[in-house]
């Protein structure tokens, strides 16, 4: 008898299951799924975070619609590495049937989700800050739109700001990977031509906690120091630099000197004074836009950073083009979305921190900002903007054949030790 | 040799016909097997010997699984669950049968994957040397399994949480050593393109192709586990897990034994690791680190350690619950769902699923209690 009562529970319990699955989510006509895809696991968890604010922050801006219909992100997440960047891509165009699709955050995975995107031409990809230069410089997708510019392209205008203020040697710290290659050919395409010299390069491992054999590598005859280095590396090696006493200018790459670098303690505080990166946005940008911007990202994440972080900004502009164009097809995917891709390609809006456009490999042109650290009136670090570069193409201001000639950058490209 | 000795030993004692560690349902068989008989009519007893309905249904049910299934549900769960399993497999063969709990099964199939890189073709043009795909695997596997035999004698000497210890540098000294070697492994960045190749007419590429080729290969790696347990080097593999000094005392190298366990679970992670690299179109550091690592040793325990089938199980229920735990908890707290079922089912059935399966037949089934009971360890 109790035998019998347990399995009719348990019939009934499997049979509301089936019953669940069943009936599917209510649809309605009007929705359109967008995939969104940022690193909520891993290294960059809260880069990707800030990612998706930036995301939400386009979509709300409309209101939650496009294209007359009512938007849903379908959110998913990568550990930063490029195998579960695809399998989250590959769920939500698979399974999730997105026709449009949004992310990754990082370079290698935009190198794969760009190559998986070949693979699915009826779907629309759209980066999300990946900057590698690969992804569209070699064998790009014709189904792969990045409207932010990359990693080299931010890099542009500091090589001659930096001979400006008299570098004219430097020797060079960076990490060991796509991102900082191109930031460092940025750099040296411009800074080489005009004459500097990269005396030497030193690649450390992404994490790296020990830079002892680093700083005693690095010669005496030196005007500055390249540091190409992100987060907690940039803090270390500054003060590992610190107390081995150190004193060379630095120079930094576009995450570089963020907010945990300016609040930085040791007795060297001062002598961050000065330092100059670039990047393709700065907290400081004095236009009514890009203080809107902030003060509409302050509002509407309580939880958020004091202001919108470079992956909220290119997350931003990368959704934003997303649903300005459905708004200008009025929606209409149809034709293996041509209408749709056609608009894509017209983008050209006034974004928070400069115009965004692409070009014919579908890779954003935008302006880069040199900023230097300067001290506010009450004792804080922040990075001013003391030079806008407007128009920066994939090329570097080369030609299509003088870039190719230089390839991408690499640990040994491009080369001016002498 | 050996093994004549161990049948000697074991027909003294009164467990002389049960074999070690039977699965909870099937009729007790015994471990002798004709030795006369050709190979294949062996294999063919053993297969109907082995089989029951349940099987046969199973069987059925993967085989057409393709043809009711997506393709994303063929490709990212099914084929990628198969891969997975193969390479928890190996790590049950060595860790259910032969008492040594190794972490660096990933790295060993991570090598063969980086190694039909190498051999074959990848974007990366300098390193790799397009030789035909079945030579660069052919070649991937033997010197994966070579690599196996390497870890397996240095590690064969410990025992129990230092095996885990040892293991692990090994995993994670490769896992650096690929991140910073350039000539060969291509650093951070990797192999790019790594496809499986096209036979005849059939392309590999395409999700059931794919899939065929995984299941095939994770149905030879179960059939030959759960064939190899029987004989007489798993026998004595399962006795030196249980007492390697009265197997020593008894005349049996223990060493040589394990390794050989290392050398044959190497062969079966390398055949997986192929599989994952071929399924990833790529293979870097990444793929083989210590998250990957880890990932295998919760796969095998999730679906049961102890048995062969438990490491596919636990698998299918993994590649589920990363694919699809963000669609139950939004954001950030998806990680909190897939750890959280690990939890519960590691608590509630040390013997994972299929425990946890052998325990709710048992409740709900009290007539037949004899074929549910649950072997002490």
């Amino acid at each position: 008898m109790k035998v019998m009562k347990r399995r009719v529970w348990v019939r009934s319990l499997l049979a509301a299951a089936v019953a669940a699955a069943v009936v599917s989510p209510a649809w309605s006509q009007e929705t359109l799924k967008i995939g969104l895809l940022a690193t909520l696991e891993g290294p960059f968890a809260v880069p990707g975070q800030d990612s998706m604010r930036g995301a939400d922050l386009a979509l709300k801006e409309k209101n939650g619609m496009a294209g007359g219909k009512k938007i849903e992100f379908i959110k998913l997440s990568s550990d930063a590495t490029p195998d579960k960047a695809v399998a989250s891509t590959r769920k939500a165009v698979e399974q999730d049937k997105v026709p449009i699709m949004i992310g990754p955050l990082s370079g290698d995975e935009g190198i794969a989700v760009k190559n998986y995107a070949k693979t699915q031409p009826g779907v629309t990809f759209i980066n999300g800050s990946s900057g590698a230069q690969a992804t569209t410089l070699q064998d790009p997708a014709p189904n792969f739109y990045r409207f932010n510019t990359e990693g080299a392209q931010w890099m542009v205008g500091l090589g001659e700001h930096a001979l400006a203020k008299g570098y004219k040697k430097v020797f060079l710290i960076a990490e060991d990977y796509g991102f900082p290659y191109s930031q460092v050919q940025g750099f040296m395409a411009s800074y080489c031509a005009k004459g500097g010299k990269v005396v030497d390069k030193a690649w450390v491992p992404l994490g790296t906690k020990d830079y002892s054999s680093v700083i005693a590598r690095m010669p005496k005859d030196i005007d500055a120091v390249l540091v190409v280095l992100g987060g907690s590396d940039a803090v270390n090696f500054l003060t590992q630099y610190e107390q081995t006493g150190g004193n060379k200018p630095m120079i930094g790459g576009s995450i570089t000197v963020d907010q945990t670098v300016l609040n930085f303690k040791g007795k060297r505080r001062e002598s961050l004074l000065g330092t100059a990166s670039a990047g393709p946005m700065a907290d400081s940008i004095d236009t009514p836009e890009w203080k809107k911007f902030v003060a509409d990202y302050k509002a509407a994440f309580k939880d958020g950073f004091p202001s919108p972080s470079l992956f909220a900004y290119l997350y931003y502009i990368n959704t934003k083009a997303t649903l300005d164009a459905l708004d200008a097809v009025k929606g209409d995917l149809s034709n293996g979305h041509k209408a749709y891709r056609e608009a894509l390609q017209k983008t050209n809006f006034k974004g928070p921190a400069g115009t965004v456009k692409i070009d014919s490999n579908r890779n954003g042109v935008g302006p880069t900002y040199i900023t230097e650290v300067v001290k506010a009136s009450d004792g804080s670090f922040y990075n001013k903007v003391v030079k806008t570069v407007p128009d920066i193409s994939q090329t570097l201001g080369l030609s299509e054949t003088e870039f190719k000639k230089m390839g991408l950058g690499s640990r040994d490209v491009p080369d001016c030790r002498k | 040799m050996s093994a004549a000795y161990w049948r000697r030993a074991m027909n003294t004692g009164a467990t002389a016909r049960l074999p070690a560690r039977p699965l909870p349902t099937q009729p007790s068989v015994g471990v002798g097997v004709d030795q006369s008989a050709p190979t294949t009519l062996r294999w063919l007893e053993f297969l109907r010997r082995e089989l029951s309905v349940r099987h046969w249904v199973i069987l059925v049910g993967v085989l057409i699984y393709p043809f009711v299934a997506s393709p994303f549900f063929t490709y990212q769960i099914g084929a990628q669950a198969l891969a997975l399993g193969l390479i928890a497999l190996s790590l049950t063969l060595l860790a259910g049968y032969g008492g040594m709990v190794s972490l660096a099964q990933m790295t060993v199939a991570g090598l063969a994957g980086y190694l039909v890189a190498i051999f074959g073709h990848s974007a990366a043009t300098t390193i790799s040397l397009n030789w035909p795909w079945w030579l660069s695997v052919l070649f991937a596997l033997a010197l994966a399994v070579v690599f196996a035999i390497a870890v397996g004698w240095l590690s064969v000497r410990t025992e129990g949480i230092y095996t885990i210890m040892i293991t692990l540098a090994i995993g994670v000294a490769l896992f650096y050593f690929a991140q910073q070697n350039y000539t060969l492994f291509n650093g951070h960045q990797g192999f790019n393109q790594v496809f499986p190749p096209s036979v005849g007419d059939v392309d590999f590429r395409g999700p059931v192709p794919f899939y065929y080729l995984a299941l095939a290969c994770a149905l030879l790696g179960y059939f030959f586990v759960k064939h190899l347990v029987r004989t007489p080097f798993g026998v004595a593999l399962q006795g030196i897990r249980d007492n390697p000094r009265r197997m020593h005392a008894l005349g049996f190298n223990v060493t040589a034994h394990r390794v050989a366990a290392y050398a044959v679970a190497g062969l079966l992670a390398a055949v997986g690791g192929v599989l994952i690299t071929w399924y990833n179109n790529r293979i870097s550091p990444g793929s083989m680190g210590l998250g990957v690592m880890i990932n295998i040793l919760v796969i095998a325990v999730l679906g049961g350690i102890k048995h062969p089938i438990g490491a596919f199980v636990g698998a299918i229920v993994f590649v589920l619950l990363q694919n699809f735990a963000i669609d139950l908890v939004a954001r950030e707290r998806f990680n909190l769902v897939i750890g959280g079922v690990f939890l519960v089912i590691v608590l509630f059935s040390p013997d994972g699923l299929l425990g946890l399966w052998a325990m709710v037949r048992s409740r709900f089934r009290p007539q037949s209690p004899n074929t549910n009971q649950r072997r002490h360890p």
